[in-house]
């Protein structure tokens, strides 16, 4: 069963979602998904994201990049480019996404999320899925002028504040039989501007657990942002980003203007 | 605690260690921003904790490092209230698989297993001055590396702003102000321990890992 976590009523709510695309509460309320606060649909451990996954997305942030970025661009690397995030970053579906005033070039990137299920090291390929609980959408902004390249992507990019939405929905993994076969997709004020598919991956989902489980113990809740396609477009406060992933969900976000700090009171 | 964060190069020594490479590419500059990465839940320990070494990483540094304790959210706060936002400080050993390039984050390197012990929370109000307290480093009990905060680049009330500036830490959360330069090695069989004045001491010993075959 698919399962979310919204508040309403100031009251956060263990939720699923109706067949006609409502929320129902654990209480057995139903309501307008406009009606409830999103948050992330669990709680997340460690989370891991990925860089220049997919080929296409590399070749294109390097034909709009200077000549020093596009070399490092397109210096394919021989093992997954990984990075992490902390819990500061996330947000729910419907959620806020300040761009910061200085922000030159800030795009979406939508990914398939996966979350861990089972503990797990040292996990073969063939029996990563084993370790799979199941999967959301992610939003994993960037903001390309604030890039350097020291522990590139930095975390001044990749781990801002409200930056990396997540949901609507945890689906367990048996309502996705092919996580390597799902179809993925961008809209901007309802303009189509991101295309591609899971199966494009450079690493898959398999590999990529393998991978990180090598080194590190797999662990219920850790979630593992797969990377994006290409199709990468400056966002401006007051656009509405929609994030699909096809047999997953479709994930909501408003960019907002930047505000000034208040003084502490 | 949800996030432990740590600064590289934030030590004058290691900073100059590192220019020569900063022109070079594929950096071509010097960082403007504080160079962070993050300590996963999974190198989390504690005091008296075996450090496993896996089987490729025959040798580690000892990343004596202070560690401070957020007491209440700290978002955007401006550097003059910084301090404020702290509980308290804890020696953090920021174990390191030694490398000499930072171009990627350090998964490998600093995201093994119980690659993280940190001691006791000792509160803000018996540490009157976190940049300016000793640290030393001991393999098997002899003193390797002597250090001072009062060598950061970036003081702690500073690193809390810059690095708050973008990323909320929350209450419990753990910032590693940095390592200074020419860390120590261990190996398998040898013990780590880091003091800092008045945070007492932290002591790991590191153990060899068993082969993935």
């Amino acid at each position: 069963m698919r399962t979310g976590r919204v508040g309403h009523g100031g009251a956060l709510h263990a939720a699923t979602p109706t067949p006609d695309g409502r929320v129902r509460l654990a209480d057995g309320r139903v309501l307008d998904e406009t009606e409830v606060l999103w948050l992330p649909p669990f709680e997340p451990r460690t989370i891991f994201a990925l860089a220049l996954n997919y080929g296409d997305h590399a070749a294109e942030l390097a034909a709009k990049s200077s000549a020093e970025q596009a070399g490092f661009l397109q210096a394919r690397p021989s093992e997954p480019i990984v990075f992490l995030k902390a819990a500061n970053t996330l947000i729910g579906h419907r959620g806020l996404t300040r761009r910061p005033a200085d922000a030159e070039f800030m795009h979406y990137e939508c990914e398939l999320a996966v979350v861990i299920g089972r503990e797990g090291r040292r996990i073969p390929r063939a029996r990563a899925i084993d370790h799979v609980g199941g999967y959301t959408v992610a939003n994993d902004y960037a903001i390309r002028n604030f890039l350097e390249p020291y522990y590139r992507p930095n975390l001044r990019v990749k781990s801002r504040d409200g930056c990396t939405a997540l949901g609507p929905w945890l689906v367990p993994r048996d309502e996705v039989p092919d996580p390597s076969a799902l179809h993925l997709s961008t809209r901007v004020g309802g303009r189509l501007v991101q295309e591609g598919n899971t199966r494009e991956m450079i690493h898959d989902v398999g590999a990529l657990i393998e991978y990180l489980s090598a080194f590190m113990t797999l662990a219920p809740g850790d979630v593992i942002l797969t990377g994006t396609p290409k199709g990468s477009v400056d966002v401006r406060p007051g656009e509405e980003v929609a994030c699909e992933v096809q047999g997953v969900g479709r994930l909501l976000n408003r960019l907002v203007t930047d505000w000034p700090v208040a003084p502490p009171g | 605690m949800k996030t432990v964060v740590g600064a590289l190069l934030n030590y004058r020594g290691a900073w100059q260690a590192m220019a020569p490479a900063m022109s070079q590419p594929p950096h071509h500059r010097p960082p403007v921003h504080p160079v962070l990465y993050l300590k996963p839940a999974n190198t989390w320990s504690a005091d008296g904790r075996p450090v496993v070494l896996p089987p490729d990483v025959p040798e580690v540094e000892v990343g004596a490092a202070l560690g401070v304790v957020i007491g209440r959210a700290a978002a955007r706060v401006r550097r003059a209230d910084a301090l404020g936002h702290v509980a308290g400080y804890r020696i953090v050993n920021d174990v390191t698989v030694p490398h000499a390039t930072v171009l990627r984050p350090p998964l490998k390197q600093k995201c093994r297993d119980g690659f993280c012990p940190m001691g006791a929370v000792v509160p803000a109000a018996r540490v009157p001055d976190p940049d300016a307290l000793s640290i030393r480093a001991f393999v098997n009990g002899t003193l390797r590396r002597q250090a001072s905060t009062r060598e950061l680049i970036r003081d702690v009330a500073t690193l809390i702003a810059d690095i708050t500036e973008f990323m909320t830490l929350d209450a419990g959360d753990v910032l590693l102000v940095g390592v200074p330069e020419d860390p120590p090695r261990a190996r398998a069989g040898d013990r780590m321990a880091i003091e800092i004045d008045g945070l007492g001491r932290l002591e790991n010993p590191l153990e060899a890992g068993e082969d993935a075959s």
